[in-house]
């Protein structure tokens, strides 16, 4: 069947906006009455990504399907991309700069808390040419 | 306790007014987002030593209802707006994070983090 599909641009050069795609898919999914687990779930993850996006990649684009069963979440951009994955995967990993740490991001916890609050998570990347992070949660609809 | 109470205890400003009573048990203190990110244990009030909008999001996504800027920093009407906006209720208080934190679990507030 056929969910309802949703596109957001995402600039990279106001981290002040950073969030709204995110925030706009999170209001969304309460109005359709979804769990409130799994939106919190899909909302911190994907708020992650975004901030990734804006801090990491000079923006993108976020795709994003929502289910009776499921939400998926497709992060795609052509910033530097990621040398070595399995490094950006561990819990404390960063090369964001001080002024992003000033900011309060740059802890190293994005991807982890990513990969734990999604059911599923693939992370496709090439060193200049981009990013693109595909990410499920399964949710159980209620109403 | 009620953030009402929050407000009293930490002789705070209130900057934004949401529901005042709504109840609290648990908090978070950090300057880093990722870090609140980290643990999802319904966690009610964010204290934090940083003003920027990124901290109303990251309240947003977590169901916060309240934060507490510490240490009396300088209010940004854009942080302010994005509150309201999101009915989280801002406090301002003139300790700093470590004794707002303190005086709030004295009073019965916890972490509620997994690790406690
Ligand atoms: N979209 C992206 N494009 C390029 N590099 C990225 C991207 N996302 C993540 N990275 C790289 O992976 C590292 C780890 O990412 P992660 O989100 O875990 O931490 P962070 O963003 O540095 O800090 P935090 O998420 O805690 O604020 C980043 O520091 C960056 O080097
Ligand atoms: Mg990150």
């Amino acid at each position: 069947m056929s969910g309802l599909s949703l596109k957001y641009e995402v600039p990279g050069d106001d981290f002040t906006r950073a969030g709204e795609a995110s925030s706009d898919v999170k209001r969304k999914l309460k109005k359709l009455g979804y769990d409130p687990d799994a939106i919190r779930r899909v909302a911190i993850a994907m708020y992650e990504g975004e901030i990734n996006m804006v801090i990491h990649a000079g923006g993108g684009q976020a795709f994003v399907t929502i289910e009776p069963e499921r939400v998926d979440i497709v992060l795609e951009d052509h910033g530097p991309g990621i040398a070595d994955v399995e490094k950006a995967m561990q819990a404390g990993y960063s090369t964001a700069p001080d002024q992003v740490r000033s900011l309060g991001f740059g802890a190293g916890m994005g991807l982890p808390n990513m990969k734990k609050y999604t059911d599923e998570m693939t992370i496709d990347t090439e060193v200049g040419k981009g990013t693109t992070l595909k990410m499920t949660v399964l949710v159980n609809h209620k109403s | 306790m009620k953030i009402s109470d929050v407000a009293a205890i930490l002789q705070a400003d209130v900057l934004v007014e949401g529901n005042m009573d709504t109840e609290v048990k648990t908090a978070c203190g950090s300057d880093m987002m990722s870090d609140v990110l980290a643990f999802v244990k319904d966690q009610s009030v964010l204290l934090t030593g940083l003003m920027n909008p990124q901290v109303v999001r990251t309240a947003e996504m977590m169901d916060m209802h309240c934060i507490i800027f510490v240490r009396g920093k300088e209010a940004d009407p854009m942080v302010l707006q994005l509150a309201e906006q999101k009915d989280i209720t801002v406090l301002q208080t003139r300790y700093r994070m470590f004794t707002a934190c303190g005086m709030l679990y004295e009073a019965g507030l916890r972490g509620g983090c997994e690790k406690e």
